[in-house]
Protein backbone atom coordinates (compact mmCIF):
# COMPACT_ATOMS: atom_id res chain seq x y z
CA UNK A 1 0.00 0.00 0.00
CA UNK A 2 1.18 3.49 -1.42
CA UNK A 3 0.97 6.10 1.66
CA UNK A 4 0.67 9.51 1.70
CA UNK A 5 0.30 10.88 5.04
CA UNK A 6 1.96 9.17 7.74
CA UNK A 7 1.58 9.98 11.06
CA UNK A 8 2.84 8.40 14.69
CA UNK A 9 1.89 9.75 18.40
CA UNK A 10 1.42 12.47 17.80
CA UNK A 11 1.14 14.78 20.44
CA UNK A 12 0.59 18.50 21.22
CA UNK A 13 0.11 20.67 24.39
CA UNK A 14 -1.43 24.54 24.05
CA UNK A 15 -0.24 26.94 26.44
CA UNK A 16 -2.02 26.46 29.59
CA UNK A 17 -1.84 23.18 29.59
CA UNK A 18 -4.18 22.20 26.74
CA UNK A 19 -3.50 18.70 25.74
CA UNK A 20 -4.87 18.84 22.15
CA UNK A 21 -3.54 16.13 21.33
CA UNK A 22 -2.26 12.50 23.19
CA UNK A 23 -0.36 10.68 20.69
CA UNK A 24 -2.22 10.71 17.05
CA UNK A 25 -1.41 8.26 14.95
CA UNK A 26 -2.68 7.77 11.52
CA UNK A 27 -2.16 6.46 7.79
CA UNK A 28 -3.90 7.24 4.43
CA UNK A 29 -3.48 5.48 1.48
CA UNK A 30 -2.73 7.24 -1.89
CA UNK A 31 -5.31 8.54 -3.82
CA UNK A 32 -8.06 7.69 -1.46
CA UNK A 33 -10.15 10.40 1.05
CA UNK A 34 -9.33 9.18 4.86
CA UNK A 35 -12.03 10.49 7.33
CA UNK A 36 -11.23 12.25 10.38
CA UNK A 37 -14.05 12.14 12.84
CA UNK A 38 -15.01 13.54 16.00
CA UNK A 39 -16.69 16.41 17.96
CA UNK A 40 -15.04 20.14 18.31
CA UNK A 41 -12.07 19.77 20.42
CA UNK A 42 -11.47 16.57 19.58
CA UNK A 43 -8.09 17.28 17.49
CA UNK A 44 -9.01 16.92 14.11
CA UNK A 45 -8.19 20.22 13.70
CA UNK A 46 -4.71 20.19 15.40
CA UNK A 47 -3.74 17.19 13.76
CA UNK A 48 -4.73 19.19 10.37
CA UNK A 49 -2.61 21.94 11.56
CA UNK A 50 0.38 19.61 12.61
CA UNK A 51 -0.10 17.39 9.39
CA UNK A 52 0.17 21.04 7.03
CA UNK A 53 3.13 22.40 9.22
CA UNK A 54 1.21 25.34 10.24
CA UNK A 55 1.85 23.93 13.89
CA UNK A 56 4.47 21.52 15.41
CA UNK A 57 4.25 18.65 17.28
CA UNK A 58 5.74 18.42 20.86
CA UNK A 59 6.40 14.54 20.16
CA UNK A 60 5.57 12.39 17.80
CA UNK A 61 6.58 12.08 14.04
CA UNK A 62 4.57 12.71 10.37
CA UNK A 63 4.96 11.96 6.80
CA UNK A 64 3.07 14.40 4.14
CA UNK A 65 3.65 12.80 0.62
CA UNK A 66 7.29 11.23 1.54
CA UNK A 67 8.69 14.35 3.60
CA UNK A 68 8.85 14.83 7.25
CA UNK A 69 6.83 18.03 8.78
CA UNK A 70 9.15 19.05 11.01
CA UNK A 71 12.47 18.39 9.31
CA UNK A 72 11.27 19.11 5.50
CA UNK A 73 8.84 21.43 5.94
CA UNK A 74 9.02 23.80 2.53
CA UNK A 75 8.69 20.21 1.32
CA UNK A 76 5.37 19.26 2.55
CA UNK A 77 4.20 23.06 1.36
CA UNK A 78 4.96 22.52 -2.17
CA UNK A 79 2.97 19.01 -2.51
CA UNK A 80 0.37 19.72 0.00
CA UNK A 81 -3.21 21.88 -0.95
CA UNK A 82 -5.11 22.84 2.47
CA UNK A 83 -9.17 24.29 2.79
CA UNK A 84 -8.81 24.94 6.56
CA UNK A 85 -12.25 25.82 8.27
CA UNK A 86 -11.67 29.59 8.20
CA UNK A 87 -11.80 29.76 4.57
CA UNK A 88 -8.97 32.42 3.94
CA UNK A 89 -10.09 33.91 1.32
CA UNK A 90 -9.58 37.32 0.66
CA UNK A 91 -13.00 39.35 0.33
CA UNK A 92 -12.00 42.31 -0.88
CA UNK A 93 -10.34 40.56 -3.90
CA UNK A 94 -12.54 39.13 -6.77
CA UNK A 95 -12.32 34.80 -7.00
CA UNK A 96 -10.08 35.14 -9.88
CA UNK A 97 -7.68 37.23 -7.83
CA UNK A 98 -7.80 35.02 -4.95
CA UNK A 99 -6.58 32.15 -7.40
CA UNK A 100 -3.71 33.76 -9.33
CA UNK A 101 -2.17 35.23 -6.32
CA UNK A 102 -2.49 31.65 -4.84
CA UNK A 103 -0.99 30.27 -7.89
CA UNK A 104 1.45 33.00 -7.56
CA UNK A 105 2.78 32.50 -4.46
CA UNK A 106 3.13 28.16 -5.35
CA UNK A 107 5.59 29.74 -8.75
CA UNK A 108 2.99 29.59 -11.01
CA UNK A 109 3.23 32.03 -14.06
CA UNK A 110 2.32 33.56 -17.13
CA UNK A 111 0.07 31.40 -19.47
CA UNK A 112 0.12 28.66 -17.20
CA UNK A 113 -1.36 30.37 -14.36
CA UNK A 114 -3.95 31.92 -15.89
CA UNK A 115 -5.29 28.99 -17.70
CA UNK A 116 -5.06 26.87 -14.66
CA UNK A 117 -7.25 29.67 -12.88
CA UNK A 118 -9.49 30.02 -15.68
CA UNK A 119 -9.98 26.17 -15.84
CA UNK A 120 -10.69 25.86 -11.99
CA UNK A 121 -13.84 28.90 -11.98
CA UNK A 122 -15.31 26.89 -15.40
CA UNK A 123 -15.14 23.87 -13.48
CA UNK A 124 -16.36 24.78 -10.07
CA UNK A 125 -19.24 26.96 -11.96
CA UNK A 126 -17.58 30.16 -10.80
CA UNK A 127 -16.73 31.76 -14.11
CA UNK A 128 -19.94 33.83 -14.31
CA UNK A 129 -18.76 35.31 -10.75
CA UNK A 130 -14.96 35.60 -11.46
CA UNK A 131 -14.61 39.33 -11.65
CA UNK A 132 -16.69 40.26 -8.40
CA UNK A 133 -15.72 40.44 -4.99
CA UNK A 134 -15.22 37.52 -2.84
CA UNK A 135 -18.01 39.47 -0.24
CA UNK A 136 -20.79 39.09 -3.15
CA UNK A 137 -20.47 35.13 -2.86
CA UNK A 138 -22.53 32.82 -1.41
CA UNK A 139 -21.60 30.60 1.04
CA UNK A 140 -21.51 27.63 -1.08
CA UNK A 141 -19.80 29.80 -3.84
CA UNK A 142 -17.18 30.82 -0.85
CA UNK A 143 -16.91 26.95 -0.10
CA UNK A 144 -16.23 26.22 -3.52
CA UNK A 145 -13.62 28.61 -4.33
CA UNK A 146 -12.18 27.55 -1.45
CA UNK A 147 -11.57 24.40 -2.73
CA UNK A 148 -10.16 25.98 -6.11
CA UNK A 149 -8.06 27.93 -4.18
CA UNK A 150 -6.46 24.83 -2.44
CA UNK A 151 -5.83 22.71 -5.56
CA UNK A 152 -4.91 25.74 -7.37
CA UNK A 153 -1.31 24.60 -7.37
CA UNK A 154 -2.45 20.86 -8.53
CA UNK A 155 -0.78 19.22 -4.91
CA UNK A 156 -0.64 15.58 -4.38
CA UNK A 157 -2.07 15.74 -0.96
CA UNK A 158 -5.25 17.73 0.11
CA UNK A 159 -6.24 18.23 3.66
CA UNK A 160 -10.18 19.57 3.58
CA UNK A 161 -10.78 20.88 7.03
CA UNK A 162 -14.78 19.91 7.78
CA UNK A 163 -15.91 21.25 3.95
CA UNK A 164 -19.69 21.19 4.07
CA UNK A 165 -20.01 22.64 7.71
CA UNK A 166 -22.11 25.41 7.19
CA UNK A 167 -23.49 24.60 3.60
CA UNK A 168 -26.77 23.87 2.90
CA UNK A 169 -28.12 20.41 1.43
CA UNK A 170 -27.58 21.38 -2.18
CA UNK A 171 -24.35 22.59 -2.16
CA UNK A 172 -23.01 19.97 0.67
CA UNK A 173 -23.92 17.16 -2.13
CA UNK A 174 -21.98 19.46 -4.74
CA UNK A 175 -19.27 19.24 -2.62
CA UNK A 176 -19.66 15.25 -1.82
CA UNK A 177 -19.22 14.90 -5.99
CA UNK A 178 -16.57 17.04 -5.91
CA UNK A 179 -14.02 15.62 -3.33
CA UNK A 180 -15.20 11.87 -4.96
CA UNK A 181 -14.16 13.19 -8.04
CA UNK A 182 -10.67 14.44 -6.61
CA UNK A 183 -9.82 11.70 -5.07
CA UNK A 184 -11.29 9.39 -8.07
CA UNK A 185 -10.07 10.93 -10.98
CA UNK A 186 -7.33 12.59 -10.35
CA UNK A 187 -5.50 10.38 -7.31
CA UNK A 188 -5.62 13.31 -4.62
CA UNK A 189 -4.76 11.49 -1.42
CA UNK A 190 -7.22 13.47 0.38
CA UNK A 191 -7.58 14.12 4.20
CA UNK A 192 -11.17 15.07 5.43
CA UNK A 193 -12.07 16.19 8.87
CA UNK A 194 -15.74 16.22 9.47
CA UNK A 195 -18.59 16.01 12.16
CA UNK A 196 -20.76 14.43 10.22
CA UNK A 197 -20.36 10.36 10.33
CA UNK A 198 -23.05 10.24 7.03
CA UNK A 199 -20.18 11.92 4.95
CA UNK A 200 -17.34 10.07 6.11
CA UNK A 201 -19.59 6.96 5.75
CA UNK A 202 -19.96 7.85 1.77
CA UNK A 203 -16.36 9.36 0.75
CA UNK A 204 -13.85 7.65 2.94
CA UNK A 205 -12.16 4.87 2.08
CA UNK A 206 -10.83 4.64 6.05
CA UNK A 207 -11.62 6.24 8.84
CA UNK A 208 -10.23 7.00 12.42
CA UNK A 209 -12.48 8.71 15.41
CA UNK A 210 -10.81 11.19 17.82
CA UNK A 211 -12.06 11.56 21.09
CA UNK A 212 -9.91 13.63 23.08
CA UNK A 213 -6.90 13.76 21.57
CA UNK A 214 -6.82 10.15 21.08
CA UNK A 215 -7.67 8.07 17.82
CA UNK A 216 -10.65 5.64 19.56
CA UNK A 217 -11.24 3.34 16.79
CA UNK A 218 -9.30 3.25 12.92
CA UNK A 219 -10.23 1.33 10.19
CA UNK A 220 -12.75 0.80 6.95
CA UNK A 221 -16.09 2.18 7.33
CA UNK A 222 -17.69 -1.32 6.34
CA UNK A 223 -15.22 -2.89 9.43
CA UNK A 224 -15.90 -0.99 11.70
CA UNK A 225 -19.84 -1.00 11.19
CA UNK A 226 -19.44 -4.73 10.72
CA UNK A 227 -17.69 -4.98 14.42
CA UNK A 228 -20.92 -4.13 16.13
CA UNK A 229 -22.96 -7.38 15.69
CA UNK A 230 -26.33 -7.05 15.65
CA UNK A 231 -28.62 -4.07 15.29
CA UNK A 232 -29.68 -0.30 16.95
CA UNK A 233 -33.19 -0.18 19.08
CA UNK A 234 -33.61 3.39 19.71
CA UNK A 235 -36.56 4.35 21.86
CA UNK A 236 -37.83 7.92 22.07
CA UNK A 237 -39.16 8.35 25.69
CA UNK A 238 -42.40 10.85 26.91
CA UNK A 239 -40.39 12.11 29.47
CA UNK A 240 -36.89 12.09 30.72
CA UNK A 241 -36.39 9.11 33.17
CA UNK A 242 -35.81 8.88 36.96
CA UNK A 243 -32.00 7.83 37.27
CA UNK A 244 -31.55 3.95 36.52
CA UNK A 245 -35.40 3.60 36.51
CA UNK A 246 -35.02 2.68 32.84
CA UNK A 247 -31.81 0.77 33.53
CA UNK A 248 -33.10 -1.42 35.91
CA UNK A 249 -36.17 -2.52 33.73
CA UNK A 250 -34.14 -3.70 30.91
CA UNK A 251 -31.93 -5.01 32.79
CA UNK A 252 -33.79 -8.31 33.02
CA UNK A 253 -34.33 -8.24 28.73
CA UNK A 254 -31.93 -10.70 26.89
CA UNK A 255 -29.78 -10.49 24.66
CA UNK A 256 -29.94 -6.32 25.26
CA UNK A 257 -26.48 -4.62 25.09
CA UNK A 258 -24.56 -1.52 25.04
CA UNK A 259 -27.66 0.50 26.68
CA UNK A 260 -27.64 4.12 26.91
CA UNK A 261 -29.37 6.56 28.06
CA UNK A 262 -29.46 10.48 27.15
CA UNK A 263 -32.34 13.23 28.05
CA UNK A 264 -35.17 11.86 26.37
CA UNK A 265 -33.35 8.75 23.93
CA UNK A 266 -32.60 5.39 24.79
CA UNK A 267 -29.97 3.01 22.66
CA UNK A 268 -28.93 -0.33 23.04
CA UNK A 269 -28.13 -3.07 20.61
CA UNK A 270 -29.33 -6.56 19.67
CA UNK A 271 -28.90 -9.38 18.01
CA UNK A 272 -32.17 -9.20 16.13
CA UNK A 273 -34.07 -5.69 16.45
CA UNK A 274 -37.44 -7.09 16.00
CA UNK A 275 -37.31 -9.91 18.52
CA UNK A 276 -36.12 -7.89 21.19
CA UNK A 277 -38.55 -4.72 20.85
CA UNK A 278 -41.33 -6.66 22.18
CA UNK A 279 -39.96 -7.17 25.34
CA UNK A 280 -38.14 -4.21 25.20
CA UNK A 281 -41.33 -1.94 25.46
CA UNK A 282 -42.82 -4.78 28.02
CA UNK A 283 -40.47 -4.20 30.69
CA UNK A 284 -40.77 -0.14 30.40
CA UNK A 285 -44.32 -0.79 30.45
CA UNK A 286 -44.21 -2.46 33.18
CA UNK A 287 -41.94 0.02 34.69
CA UNK A 288 -44.48 2.69 33.60
CA UNK A 289 -42.22 4.46 31.80
CA UNK A 290 -43.82 5.68 28.79
CA UNK A 291 -42.59 5.80 25.29
CA UNK A 292 -43.19 7.96 22.21
CA UNK A 293 -41.50 6.21 19.43
CA UNK A 294 -39.09 3.03 18.81
CA UNK A 295 -36.69 2.67 15.67
CA UNK A 296 -34.73 -0.35 14.72
CA UNK A 297 -31.54 0.33 12.85
CA UNK A 298 -28.47 -1.27 10.77
CA UNK A 299 -25.63 -0.24 12.29
CA UNK A 300 -23.95 3.28 11.33
CA UNK A 301 -21.10 5.19 11.68
CA UNK A 302 -22.74 6.79 14.82
CA UNK A 303 -23.00 3.28 16.70
CA UNK A 304 -19.23 3.06 16.08
CA UNK A 305 -18.98 6.34 17.44
CA UNK A 306 -20.78 5.87 20.22
CA UNK A 307 -19.14 2.33 21.17
CA UNK A 308 -15.72 3.78 20.64
CA UNK A 309 -15.74 7.36 22.23
CA UNK A 310 -18.41 6.18 24.96
CA UNK A 311 -20.97 8.76 24.01
CA UNK A 312 -23.44 9.65 21.66
CA UNK A 313 -22.23 11.86 18.59
CA UNK A 314 -23.87 15.38 18.31
CA UNK A 315 -23.56 17.63 15.99
CA UNK A 316 -23.79 20.65 18.64
CA UNK A 317 -21.46 18.11 21.01
CA UNK A 318 -23.22 18.37 23.75
CA UNK A 319 -21.12 15.09 25.36
CA UNK A 320 -23.72 12.94 27.53
CA UNK A 321 -20.95 10.59 29.33
CA UNK A 322 -22.86 6.79 29.64
CA UNK B 1 15.72 35.89 -0.46
CA UNK B 2 15.01 36.42 -4.30
CA UNK B 3 11.77 34.45 -3.33
CA UNK B 4 10.74 36.89 -0.51
CA UNK B 5 11.01 39.93 -2.48
CA UNK B 6 8.61 38.53 -4.96
CA UNK B 7 5.97 37.71 -2.76
CA UNK B 8 6.72 40.84 -0.91
CA UNK B 9 5.71 42.55 -4.29
CA UNK B 10 2.27 40.04 -4.67
CA UNK B 11 1.59 40.79 -1.34
CA UNK B 12 2.05 44.78 -1.71
CA UNK B 13 0.22 44.42 -4.57
CA UNK B 14 -2.98 42.66 -3.35
CA UNK B 15 -3.25 45.63 -0.08
CA UNK B 16 -3.06 47.93 -2.61
CA UNK B 17 -5.57 47.09 -5.08
CA UNK B 18 -7.86 46.49 -1.83
CA UNK B 19 -7.16 49.83 -0.79
CA UNK B 20 -8.41 50.86 -4.23
CA UNK B 21 -10.94 49.06 -3.92
CA UNK B 22 -12.28 51.95 -0.76
CA UNK B 23 -12.94 55.02 -2.32
CA UNK B 24 -14.67 56.25 1.12
CA UNK B 25 -11.33 55.13 3.19
CA UNK B 26 -9.05 57.32 0.26
CA UNK B 27 -11.30 60.46 0.35
CA UNK B 28 -10.83 60.21 4.47
CA UNK B 29 -7.31 59.25 4.21
CA UNK B 30 -6.81 62.90 1.72
CA UNK B 31 -9.30 64.69 3.06
CA UNK B 32 -7.97 64.09 6.88
CA UNK B 33 -4.81 65.97 6.50
CA UNK B 34 -6.20 68.53 4.50
CA UNK B 35 -8.46 69.22 7.37
CA UNK B 36 -5.76 69.25 9.50
CA UNK B 37 -3.62 71.81 7.80
CA UNK B 38 -6.22 74.01 7.11
CA UNK B 39 -7.99 73.97 9.99
CA UNK B 40 -4.74 73.93 12.52
CA UNK B 41 -3.30 76.39 10.16
CA UNK B 42 -5.88 79.01 11.08
CA UNK B 43 -6.65 78.03 14.13
CA UNK B 44 -2.90 78.29 15.80
CA UNK B 45 -2.14 81.32 12.68
CA UNK B 46 -0.83 83.29 15.74
CA UNK B 47 1.18 81.60 17.54
CA UNK B 48 4.05 82.60 15.67
CA UNK B 49 3.87 86.13 17.05
CA UNK B 50 5.12 84.38 20.60
CA UNK B 51 8.62 85.48 21.56
CA UNK B 52 10.75 82.67 20.77
CA UNK B 53 8.66 80.60 18.46
CA UNK B 54 11.47 80.57 15.77
CA UNK B 55 9.20 80.82 12.63
CA UNK B 56 7.74 83.60 10.51
CA UNK B 57 5.09 81.87 8.85
CA UNK B 58 2.84 78.97 10.70
CA UNK B 59 2.02 77.08 7.70
CA UNK B 60 5.04 76.60 6.45
CA UNK B 61 6.01 75.48 10.24
CA UNK B 62 2.65 73.30 10.18
CA UNK B 63 3.35 71.84 6.68
CA UNK B 64 6.18 69.35 7.41
CA UNK B 65 4.43 68.22 10.84
CA UNK B 66 1.29 67.01 8.82
CA UNK B 67 3.17 65.44 6.65
CA UNK B 68 4.54 63.26 9.73
CA UNK B 69 1.36 63.14 11.77
CA UNK B 70 -0.43 61.38 8.67
CA UNK B 71 1.72 58.82 8.10
CA UNK B 72 1.84 58.28 11.70
CA UNK B 73 -1.47 57.59 12.08
CA UNK B 74 -1.70 55.76 8.78
CA UNK B 75 0.72 53.74 9.77
CA UNK B 76 -0.56 52.90 13.52
CA UNK B 77 -3.75 51.56 11.97
CA UNK B 78 -1.70 49.39 9.59
CA UNK B 79 -1.92 46.35 11.55
CA UNK B 80 -5.93 46.30 11.56
CA UNK B 81 -5.83 44.75 8.40
CA UNK B 82 -3.75 42.18 9.76
CA UNK B 83 -5.79 40.89 12.11
CA UNK B 84 -8.85 41.05 9.72
CA UNK B 85 -6.56 38.46 7.60
CA UNK B 86 -5.61 36.48 11.32
CA UNK B 87 -9.69 35.94 11.83
CA UNK B 88 -10.50 35.20 8.33
CA UNK B 89 -7.42 32.07 8.36
CA UNK B 90 -5.58 34.32 5.60
CA UNK B 91 -2.53 34.22 7.22
CA UNK B 92 -2.71 30.75 8.02
CA UNK B 93 -3.27 29.80 4.23
CA UNK B 94 -0.15 31.74 3.51
CA UNK B 95 1.47 30.16 6.06
CA UNK B 96 0.93 26.22 4.75
CA UNK B 97 2.28 27.65 1.21
CA UNK B 98 5.49 28.47 0.53
CA UNK B 99 4.80 32.29 0.53
CA UNK B 100 7.98 34.21 2.26
CA UNK B 101 6.80 34.48 5.71
CA UNK B 102 8.05 37.97 6.00
CA UNK B 103 6.38 39.03 3.20
CA UNK B 104 3.04 39.18 5.04
CA UNK B 105 4.36 41.80 7.00
CA UNK B 106 6.34 43.64 4.35
CA UNK B 107 3.97 43.70 1.98
CA UNK B 108 1.70 46.09 4.38
CA UNK B 109 4.91 47.83 5.11
CA UNK B 110 5.84 48.66 1.48
CA UNK B 111 2.19 49.43 0.52
CA UNK B 112 2.19 51.98 3.45
CA UNK B 113 5.31 53.67 2.40
CA UNK B 114 3.63 54.03 -0.55
CA UNK B 115 0.48 55.75 0.38
CA UNK B 116 2.71 57.60 2.98
CA UNK B 117 4.88 58.90 -0.42
CA UNK B 118 1.37 60.08 -2.21
CA UNK B 119 -0.08 61.51 1.06
CA UNK B 120 3.28 63.60 1.36
CA UNK B 121 3.29 64.82 -1.99
CA UNK B 122 -0.84 65.93 -1.91
CA UNK B 123 -0.18 67.85 1.49
CA UNK B 124 3.17 69.77 -0.07
CA UNK B 125 1.23 70.72 -2.97
CA UNK B 126 -1.55 71.50 -1.21
CA UNK B 127 0.59 73.51 1.25
CA UNK B 128 1.73 75.74 -1.71
CA UNK B 129 -1.58 76.33 -2.58
CA UNK B 130 -2.49 77.93 0.84
CA UNK B 131 1.14 80.03 0.90
CA UNK B 132 3.67 77.69 2.42
CA UNK B 133 6.85 77.63 1.31
CA UNK B 134 10.14 75.27 0.94
CA UNK B 135 13.11 76.66 0.88
CA UNK B 136 15.10 73.47 1.39
CA UNK B 137 13.93 72.42 -2.09
CA UNK B 138 13.49 69.53 -3.44
CA UNK B 139 16.38 67.93 -1.62
CA UNK B 140 14.08 69.29 1.62
CA UNK B 141 10.83 67.86 0.23
CA UNK B 142 12.74 64.80 -0.07
CA UNK B 143 14.57 64.24 3.13
CA UNK B 144 11.00 65.24 4.42
CA UNK B 145 9.18 62.28 2.64
CA UNK B 146 12.09 59.82 3.97
CA UNK B 147 11.66 61.35 7.22
CA UNK B 148 7.64 60.30 7.18
CA UNK B 149 8.20 57.02 5.53
CA UNK B 150 10.42 55.68 7.35
CA UNK B 151 8.85 56.34 10.87
CA UNK B 152 5.48 55.37 9.55
CA UNK B 153 7.28 51.89 8.82
CA UNK B 154 8.17 51.73 12.30
CA UNK B 155 4.83 52.52 13.34
CA UNK B 156 3.44 50.12 10.53
CA UNK B 157 5.81 47.42 12.14
CA UNK B 158 5.24 47.71 15.71
CA UNK B 159 0.95 48.19 15.05
CA UNK B 160 1.65 44.43 13.11
CA UNK B 161 3.41 43.48 15.74
CA UNK B 162 0.57 44.15 18.18
CA UNK B 163 -1.79 42.73 15.99
CA UNK B 164 -0.07 39.70 15.94
CA UNK B 165 0.12 39.74 19.50
CA UNK B 166 -3.18 40.76 20.65
CA UNK B 167 -5.53 39.21 17.63
CA UNK B 168 -8.34 41.33 18.61
CA UNK B 169 -9.15 44.74 17.09
CA UNK B 170 -10.31 46.39 20.35
CA UNK B 171 -7.23 46.14 22.02
CA UNK B 172 -5.55 48.07 18.36
CA UNK B 173 -8.01 50.67 18.85
CA UNK B 174 -7.40 51.16 22.66
CA UNK B 175 -3.57 50.82 21.95
CA UNK B 176 -3.57 53.19 18.50
CA UNK B 177 -5.80 55.62 20.40
CA UNK B 178 -3.50 55.83 23.72
CA UNK B 179 -0.48 55.85 21.72
CA UNK B 180 -0.23 58.11 18.69
CA UNK B 181 -2.52 61.31 19.86
CA UNK B 182 0.40 61.69 22.79
CA UNK B 183 3.37 60.95 20.36
CA UNK B 184 2.11 64.22 18.18
CA UNK B 185 1.55 66.44 21.03
CA UNK B 186 4.28 65.22 22.85
CA UNK B 187 6.56 66.56 19.24
CA UNK B 188 6.64 69.49 17.48
CA UNK B 189 4.23 68.86 15.11
CA UNK B 190 2.13 71.66 16.60
CA UNK B 191 4.41 73.64 18.57
CA UNK B 192 7.93 74.96 18.41
CA UNK B 193 9.73 72.41 20.64
CA UNK B 194 11.63 75.73 22.40
CA UNK B 195 8.21 77.17 23.72
CA UNK B 196 7.27 73.79 25.17
CA UNK B 197 7.22 73.03 29.04
CA UNK B 198 10.80 71.20 29.71
CA UNK B 199 9.32 67.83 30.74
CA UNK B 200 7.86 67.61 27.23
CA UNK B 201 11.12 69.05 26.05
CA UNK B 202 13.33 65.93 27.10
CA UNK B 203 10.34 63.39 26.44
CA UNK B 204 10.04 64.85 22.69
CA UNK B 205 14.13 64.24 22.55
CA UNK B 206 13.19 60.79 23.01
CA UNK B 207 10.41 61.11 20.72
CA UNK B 208 10.52 59.28 17.03
CA UNK B 209 7.51 61.27 16.05
CA UNK B 210 10.07 64.62 16.91
CA UNK B 211 12.94 62.89 15.27
CA UNK B 212 11.01 62.86 11.91
CA UNK B 213 9.60 66.63 12.29
CA UNK B 214 13.01 67.79 13.22
CA UNK B 215 14.82 66.07 10.23
CA UNK B 216 12.02 67.75 7.94
CA UNK B 217 11.76 70.98 9.00
CA UNK B 218 15.64 71.27 9.02
CA UNK B 219 15.25 70.10 5.54
CA UNK B 220 13.23 72.55 4.26
CA UNK B 221 14.68 75.71 6.28
CA UNK B 222 16.52 77.66 4.27
CA UNK B 223 20.35 76.84 4.83
CA UNK B 224 19.32 74.31 7.27
CA UNK B 225 21.24 72.17 9.29
CA UNK B 226 22.18 68.97 7.13
CA UNK B 227 23.62 67.11 10.13
CA UNK B 228 20.65 67.35 12.11
CA UNK B 229 18.55 65.92 9.16
CA UNK B 230 21.15 63.16 8.68
CA UNK B 231 21.17 62.13 12.38
CA UNK B 232 17.58 62.16 12.55
CA UNK B 233 16.87 60.52 9.76
CA UNK B 234 20.43 57.70 11.43
CA UNK B 235 17.69 57.39 14.48
CA UNK B 236 14.53 56.87 12.26
CA UNK B 237 16.15 53.79 10.60
CA UNK B 238 17.23 52.43 13.89
CA UNK B 239 13.77 53.08 14.97
CA UNK B 240 13.00 51.17 11.82
CA UNK B 241 15.02 48.25 12.15
CA UNK B 242 14.22 47.50 15.72
CA UNK B 243 10.71 47.74 15.26
CA UNK B 244 10.60 45.45 12.14
CA UNK B 245 12.91 42.81 14.34
CA UNK B 246 10.01 43.29 17.03
CA UNK B 247 7.32 42.53 14.73
CA UNK B 248 9.03 39.08 13.48
CA UNK B 249 9.33 38.19 16.99
CA UNK B 250 5.66 38.54 17.36
CA UNK B 251 5.50 36.96 14.23
CA UNK B 252 7.25 33.80 15.41
CA UNK B 253 5.06 34.43 18.83
CA UNK B 254 1.83 34.06 16.92
CA UNK B 255 3.59 30.71 14.72
CA UNK B 256 4.11 29.27 18.22
CA UNK B 257 0.58 29.66 19.50
CA UNK B 258 -1.52 28.16 16.85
Amino acid sequence: MDTSIDAAGLVKTYRGGVRALDGVSLVAETGSVFGLLGPNGAGKSTTVKILTTLSRPDAGEARVAGFDVVRQPAKVRLAIGCVAQKSGLDPAATGRENLLLQGRVYGMRGRELKSRGQELLERFGLAAAADRTVRTYSGGMQRKLDVAVGIMHRPQVLFLDEPTTGLDPEARVDMWSEIARLAGDEGLTILMTTHYLEEADRLARRLAIVDQGRVVAEGRPDDLKGELRGDTIVVELEQPPQNGEVLAALARVPDLRDLAVEARTLRARAESGARSVPAVLAALETAGVAVAAVTVARPSLDDVYLRHAGKVFCEDDVEVKR
Amino acid sequence: MNNALVDSWFMTVRHFRNLVRQPVWIFISLVQPVVWLLLYGALFRKIVEIPGFGADSYIDFLTPGIVVMTCLFSAGWSGMGLIDDINRGVVDRFLVSPASRGSLISGRLIQGAIVGVVQAVIIILLGLVVGASYPGGIAGLAALTAAAVLLGTAIGALSNGIALLSRREETMIAVSNFVLLPMTFLSSVFMAQALMPQWMQDVAQYNPVNWAVQAGREALAQNGDWSIVLSRLGYLLVFTIVSTWLATRAFRVYQRSI
